[in-house]
């Protein structure tokens, strides 16, 4: 009998012990590129509270989600989406009950970084950064002497998703902040009604975007946008 | 020990799709009607544009005993089983018409008569062999006055294409004749659906709006369809998307005779010693109840029909309620939904505020619309193009192969592409085969303790060759829209748990055959009624939604017509 449920394949995804983890060898700075991040005077910025993850953790997950989706020529990212918080403030709610296979998926990506490359993830180039995440994706970074003791590719495939719901997803959940996700995509905004005229507008480019989550609208239920997580299914 | 309700004439298992229609006609007869529904009532404040919730997070659907109840399922009887960890079935007063596509179509008349219709025209050689498949009892014009019913008293918008018997190149010309036309004009299309259209007509074929229970006007008092996108897996903010919760069961329960029980967890169907039934026993918050009828329509979705049988067992049905034949879980079938066909355009689509009812149909390779003589297979598919995207979607876009999966270059890709690709619905024909059933896992339980259904079915090469014959005529009708890339996902395997299941409980003359008669009452127990796609015998090319609320509508009319012989 096998059974594949998400949460399932989701512990399996690091396998090594949260012991594994080195707190004490990460820098504490704010990454470089969050543009959100207000200026504080001196040297050290104070570090933006997390609700679940450590700052270790966080600072793993801002390195590996701006690479995701980079802050390039095409515009901001998800480092200014904010996508890392939308992931922290999920851990402590809808995705409560993955934070077991983050801590242990952060624990092995550490240890991988560190075995194949010979420092942490947040001390390596860009271009190293992507290599290390390229195994990751891949199903490389897997396997006796390797980082995940499971597949790595749980764990990349999980950081994905959340990144893309952060960056890409209703700013009610603390993510896609400015709209910068879907300005990037041309996406016109959340409407309650899109009228044939609309429709025109939108058809003739002229459709403006409107930047407005759904819960900016009157009357809709917040107390429902709380739920377990599935994947996404036909509906019809 | 259950505490015993007052008595009532009909309990109604379910008031969704199926339930929710009958209880209308039923109260209108007359009859006290009491309706137990496993989930709660929600309304249009519920129903956000929030895709994070509906579409990430599932939400009403998680958190529903549906998903407490999610069948396995496994390719046959050597193979391993899985289990998704959901499904898109759903409770609630309305059931999963709060949040489905709303699409609203007949079956064509061949779905009526397959078998006879494909010895006719090619001979018994042609019928696949294992394929348990049967004429249904009845023809199309058996039903056409049933269909005509729920499209006016739910309202469906459309576009006729044979108004009896006289063809109108507007709409479908393939469809049975209808007595009149839709009560409203179909749902408005897109400059890309235009486009869409126009090939189609290039390649010679017939391409016409399909039909929806969304209101294209506003219709009985309810506001017309805001396209606002947020309709695939989401309930409708205005009351625009026809729900059995927004009509017939409003109007049943004001008529005086409908009694609505939400969260009223049924988990037995009982019966007397004479092996008829006595009403059925429910759970809310922790409390056992039976609620005594003179007669019960089971009107859950196929998989919880199938099992409320198999778990009512008594001295006169020791296999399961209206089992002594065996048929209970056979002729089962999961609508070959899959074998995808996706396209990338050179050009944005505009498609960001549309709702998947809304596109254009073409029905020239569904059924037996077009000459299978030199074919090697029977039956065909509905191609489907609709208007359908929101934003976390789009960002998650297969790349077609231009691009890797994240990184600067994906980022380029998806500024330039987000809204430049459109994934086409093909349903196909799906057959019954001796080797697809339905019956109880021995493994895995609900939280009560009950058994989950097991699927047990594969597509055979039947629905293979269909999947891969209309895929290629999908890839055909997209270059000829400009697209510049295709893609196609496999042609079929494992039949897993879905909204469009078919069968367990199929509806015939022979009850060695069958577990209903041709009004959907049980040949075992003639007091038991079944309602909901687990009676159809075929599945047609297309939504079975509007025929699995035409007949609930003929069970229930019959059932108030021939009361007394029900029910003596």
């Amino acid at each position: 009998m096998k059974v594949i449920s998400r949460r399932e394949l989701l512990r399996t995804a690091g396998a090594v012990g949260a012991a594994a983890m080195a707190t004490d060898a990460f820098p504490v700075a704010a990454p470089s590129t969050s543009q959100t991040t207000p200026p504080s005077g001196a040297a050290a910025a104070p570090r933006e509270a997390y609700e679940r993850l450590t700052a270790t953790e966080s600072d793993m997950l801002e390195a590996i989600v701006a690479r995701l989706i980079p802050t390039d020529a095409n515009g901001p990212g998800a480092i200014e989406a904010r996508a890392a918080h939308y992931i922290d403030r999920a851990l402590a709610g809808a995705l409560a009950d993955q934070l077991e296979a983050y801590r242990a998926g952060f624990a092995a990506f550490d240890r991988y970084c560190r075995l194949s490359r010979g420092k942490p993830f947040v001390d390596l180039s860009a271009t190293d950064q992507d290599s290390v995440l390229i195994d990751v994706e891949s199903g490389s970074a897997t396997g006796s002497g390797a980082g995940f003791t499971g597949s790595s590719v749980a764990f990349f495939n999980m950081v994905k998703a959340h990144t893309w719901q952060g960056t890409f997803g209703d700013p009610y959940y603390g993510g896609n902040a400015n709209f910068v996700g879907w300005d990037l995509i041309g996406y016109p905004g959340v409407r309650t009604m899109v009228t044939a005229a609309d429709q025109q507008r939108l058809e003739k480019n002229e459709l403006t975007p409107n930047h407005r989550s759904a819960y900016d609208f009157d009357g809709f239920n917040k107390a429902t946008a709380r739920a377990a997580s599935h994947g996404d299914q036909h509906g019809d | 020990m259950a505490t015993n309700l007052p008595g009532t004439d009909v309990v109604v298992v379910g008031l969704g799709a199926a339930g929710g229609i009958a209880v209308y006609p039923l109260a209108q007869a007359g009859l006290d009607v009491v309706g137990l529904e496993a989930g709660n009532v929600l309304t249009k404040r519920d129903f956000a544009p929030d895709e994070i919730r509906n579409n990430v997070r599932d939400w009403p659907m998680a958190i529903q005993k549906a998903n407490h109840e999610v069948p396995t399922a496994r390719p046959n009887a050597q193979s391993p089983t899985t289990r998704l960890a959901s499904h898109p079935m759903m409770n609630g007063v309305g059931g999963t018409t709060l949040h489905y596509w709303a699409q609203s179509w007949r079956l064509n008349p061949w779905d009526f008569k397959v078998v006879s219709e494909t010895k006719r025209r090619y001979g018994a050689s042609r019928l696949p062999a294992g394929s348990t498949v049967e004429d249904w009892p009845f023809g199309y014009e058996e039903l056409e006055p049933f269909y005509d019913k729920v499209e006016w008293e739910i309202g469906v918008s459309g576009q006729a294409g044979n108004v009896s018997g006289k063809t109108d190149p507007r709409g479908n010309i393939f469809e049975g004749p209808r007595k009149r036309d839709y009560p409203m004009p179909p749902l408005r299309w897109t400059g890309f659906i235009e486009r869409m259209a126009e090939a189609a007509k290039s390649l010679g074929w017939h391409a016409f709006p399909g039909p929806a229970a969304i209101n294209s006007r506003s219709y009985q008092n309810r506001s017309g369809c805001m396209y606002h996108g947020f309709c695939n897996r989401g309930g409708c903010h205005v009351d625009a998307k026809n729900s059995t919760a927004v009509t017939t069961i409003p109007r049943a329960e004001a008529t005086g005779r409908l009694k609505v029980v939400s969260r009223a967890h049924v988990t037995s169907i009982d019966v007397d010693m004479r092996g008829r039934v006595s009403g059925v026993t429910y759970v809310t918050d922790g409390q056992e109840f039976f609620q005594p009828a003179k007669a019960v329509l089971l009107a859950s979705y196929t998989y919880e029909n199938t099992r409320m049988l198999l778990l009512s067992k008594s001295k006169p049905f020791p296999n399961g309620l209206s089992n002594n034949h065996g048929q209970v879980g056979r002729h089962y079938i999961s609508h070959h939904q899959g074998a995808g066909v996706s396209a990338l355009f050179p050009f944005d689509l505009k498609a960001w505020y549309g709702l998947p009812a809304q596109g254009v149909a073409v029905d020239n390779f569904a059924d037996d619309n077009f000459n299978h003589g030199d074919l090697d297979f029977i039956g065909g598919g509905n191609l489907w193009v609709y208007s359908d995207r929101r934003p976390l979607g789009a960002a998650n876009m297969n790349t077609f192969g231009r691009a890797p999966a994240w990184g600067s270059a994906w980022k380029a890709f998806i500024k330039e592409n987000a809204d430049r690709s459109n994934t086409s619905y093909i349903q196909k024909t799906t057959l019954p085969y001796d080797t697809n059933y339905l019956d109880l896992d021995p493994q895995f339980k609900d939280p009560l303790g009950f058994p989950v259904i097991r699927i047990t079915g594969e597509y055979k090469e039947n629905e293979q060759r269909v999947a891969a014959f209309t895929q290629d005529k999908m890839e055909q009708w997209y270059r000829a829209a400009g697209a510049i890339e295709v893609l196609r996902t496999p042609v079929g395997g494992t039949m897993m748990p879905t909204t469009h299941s078919y069968g367990g409980t199929r509806m015939g003359d022979n009850p060695e055959t069958s577990v209903v008669d041709r009004y959907g009452f049980s040949h075992e127990a003639p007091n038991l009624g079944v309602l909901g796609a687990s009676v159809m015998g075929t599945s047609g090319a297309r939504n079975p939604t509007l025929t699995v609320q035409a007949l609930a509508w003929r069970t229930a009319e019959h059932l108030a017509k021939d009361w007394k012989n029900i029910t003596a």
